[in-house]
């Protein structure tokens, strides 16, 4: 970023917040359209029933699950690759974080909403809460159903907290420079935030303090999201690599989301000279080693179960190889592996368009990922005679389309609200530099052979 | 944003700000009395660093504590309202309730963390308070609350001398 004033960084930052082109709004009515369009599907299916769904015995899971888990996974894009990076200290961080902690928010809270979908009657979901039973309600506390909900309204409450506390000081910034209703709006939401060295200095502990807690949350969540599976003894879940195999494919699809989503901030709200190459460069060798990870896990689970050859397992693997979900499988392959590694490996093709180009095909591998990890299981249980198929209708396609729509418009419409790059801390990373750079000047004018500052010392160092 | 009774200058970089402190230290100032307002941390700076001695991490060890309590008791308590045996497992199980404990522990350090940061940063607080919308362009504000009327004159000149683009007298 070439050097810019506070003012100047502030004015770049804001201006979306206050200016609004028609193709904002052309957006918005585009992006409206489909997410009405999951909406209405979702009514039909209430009015009519399950029925509409394509689920059929033995696979009464299919799309919303994937769906849940999928979104669930990519919402380990922000709290978690932003709480690591603030903790090592990553001084690129600073305009990927908060881009990066909006998508935890929005993909967990649609996910969130497909477990209560997917019961079919989503008015009855409250006969799932402990109370009063005289009904004779057979409910089991100790399903692993019950520690998906635990873990991911503690994530989500974390990461709402994690996301908001830093927009406070940038609610003061925009408080102070808006008119009119927006100025009211704002005075409200910056909860009367003045700057004192005692508020920065409580907020930064308090941020330490989150990112240290919510690191193992983000684990627990998609580890708990695999048990829903691992725990039951169906041929090809019954595993205990699942845990960290869909950590790290949460991550995988998460930093996947992450990049398209800076990309396309920086395109439309025209901040090139904040989201810079190496912002791509950095994350692209982060989704390369996520893309390695991934690879192992997969052959070590197909491995070991090959190797294993019990009939149960290997009509699920086959089905998978060579029979009838076989295109989606080796599509998944080529997406999350065979695609982004050369593009991702080769530091030349590891561009912006490039890193784009390798995200979007792991967002689609991801999630054929998760159909694969569910779809083919189910119908090939245990006994050939309860073997079943799955197609897709209308009305889960419907909704899932609108899933993405609707991820695409909350974070449009988030971006217009709060500023989508945290001000005050990129300031306080341009500050930082030149505290640096003015310690190493003096350490090289002075000749001194080591430098006397924790801040020098680190960067001569480095 | 309303003010209170307060005089203060406006600086354009942190070493005029930490002049501006260290002068008004030496006029006897008190530290309660003394208002820095700016719209970054200044971490390594002096006056960047006044009061920064907090009880948050032992408070969100605490609460983190009294969460995961309260989680193994609300399914322990839980399981033994509704003792239904399913598929032979035992009523109360510890493997199962462990991951309920845990999440609440974590949920406890994170609420007591939010609600101590907002008790000790003093939000909301809408009320009238020393606040100048230039901190906002960058600027920033070294003043004294309510000073007393006799000393005006003299801290008004010690501001300036430290360097302040302005001065102001509100209230």
């Amino acid at each position: 970023m070439t050097e810019k004033s506070p003012n100047q960084i502030s004015d770049d930052l804001l201006r979306p917040l206050f200016q609004t082109s028609w193709k904002f709004f052309a957006l918005v009515a585009f992006l409206g359209v489909f997410v009405v369009a999951a909406f209405a599907s979702f009514g039909y299916q209430v009015y009519t029933g399950i029925g509409v769904w394509g689920i059929r015995r033995p696979v009464f899971w299919a799309f919303d699950i994937t769906n849940f888990v999928f979104w669930i996974g990519i919402s380990h894009a922000g709290t978690l690759i932003s709480a690591i990076l603030r903790l090592a200290n990553a001084t690129w961080r600073r305009p990927v974080t908060r881009c990066a902690e909006v998508i935890t928010v929005f993909a967990l809270s649609i996910g969130a909403m497909f477990p209560i979908i997917h019961l079919g009657r989503p008015w009855l979901a409250f006969w799932l809460i402990p109370y009063g039973s005289e009904r004779q309600i057979w409910p089991n506390f100790r399903s692993p159903l019950v520690w998906d909900f635990f873990a991911i309204n503690t994530y989500l409450i974390g990461s709402v907290a994690f996301l908001t506390l830093p927009i406070i000081p940038d609610w003061a910034l925009v408080r102070d420079k808006a008119k009119g209703w927006r100025k009211r709006v704002y005075s409200i939401l910056a909860l009367g935030w003045r700057g004192t060295p005692k508020q920065w200095s409580r907020l930064e502990t308090a941020m330490r303090i989150m990112a240290i807690a919510i690191i193992p949350v983000a684990v627990s969540v998609h580890t708990i999201v695999s048990w829903d599976f691992a725990m039951a003894p169906v041929p090809m879940w019954h595993s205990t690599i699942f845990g960290p195999y869909f950590v790290a494919g949460a991550i995988f699809s998460g930093i996947a989301g992450l990049i398209i989503a800076m990309a396309a901030l920086r395109k439309f709200l025209h901040l090139e000279e904040y989201l810079l190459p190496i912002h791509f460069d950095n994350l692209g060798k982060l989704l390369l080693m996520m893309s390695l990870l991934w690879f192992y896990f997969v052959l070590a689970e197909r491995l070991t179960a090959w190797y294993g050859n019990a009939p149960s397992e290997m009509a699920v693997f086959w089905s998978t190889q060579e029979g009838s979900y076989a295109p989606l499988f080796w599509t998944m392959v080529a997406c999350n592996f065979l695609i982004p590694f050369p593009i991702l490996a080769i530091k030349r093709l590891r561009t912006i368009t490039g890193t784009v180009i390798a995200s979007l095909g792991v967002v689609v591998g991801m999630w054929l990922e998760r159909f694969l990890i569910i779809v083919p299981s189910l119908s090939r249980k245990f006994s050939p005679y309860s073997w079943g198929t799955y197609q897709p209708t209308w009305v889960e396609i419907t909704l899932l389309v609108g899933t993405f729509a609707g991820m695409v418009l909350l974070y449009a419409l988030f971006s217009k609200a709060v500023p989508i790059i945290s001000i005050w801390e990129l300031k306080v990373g341009m500050q930082k530099k030149s505290v640096v750079s003015s310690q190493l000047s003096v350490v090289s004018y002075g000749k001194a052979q080591k430098a006397d500052t924790p801040l020098a010392n680190e960067a001569a160092k480095s | 944003m309303k003010t209170v009774k307060a005089i203060y200058g406006l600086y354009n970089d942190p070493d005029s700000a930490q002049g501006a402190v260290d002068a008004l230290r030496a006029a006897k100032v008190e530290l309660r009395d003394l208002a820095i307002i700016s719209s970054e941390p200044f971490e390594e700076y002096e006056f960047g660093r006044l009061d920064h001695r907090t009880p948050m991490p032992w408070l969100a060890a605490l609460g983190g504590l009294m969460g995961g309590v309260s989680g193994f008791l609300l399914a322990v308590l839980t399981q033994k309202s509704y003792p239904l045996a399913t598929g032979g497992m035992p009523i109360v199980t510890l493997w199962a309730n462990g991951i309920i404990t845990y999440e609440l522990t974590m949920l406890g350090a994170i609420l007591t963390t939010l609600f101590t940061l907002l008790v000790a940063a003093r939000i909301p607080d809408w009320r009238a308070k020393i606040y100048d919308p230039a901190v906002s362009e960058g600027k920033i504000l070294v003043g004294v609350v309510n000073p007393r009327e006799e000393s005006r004159v003299e801290l008004k000149r010690r501001l300036s001398e430290a360097g302040a683009a302005e001065t102001k007298e509100v209230g």
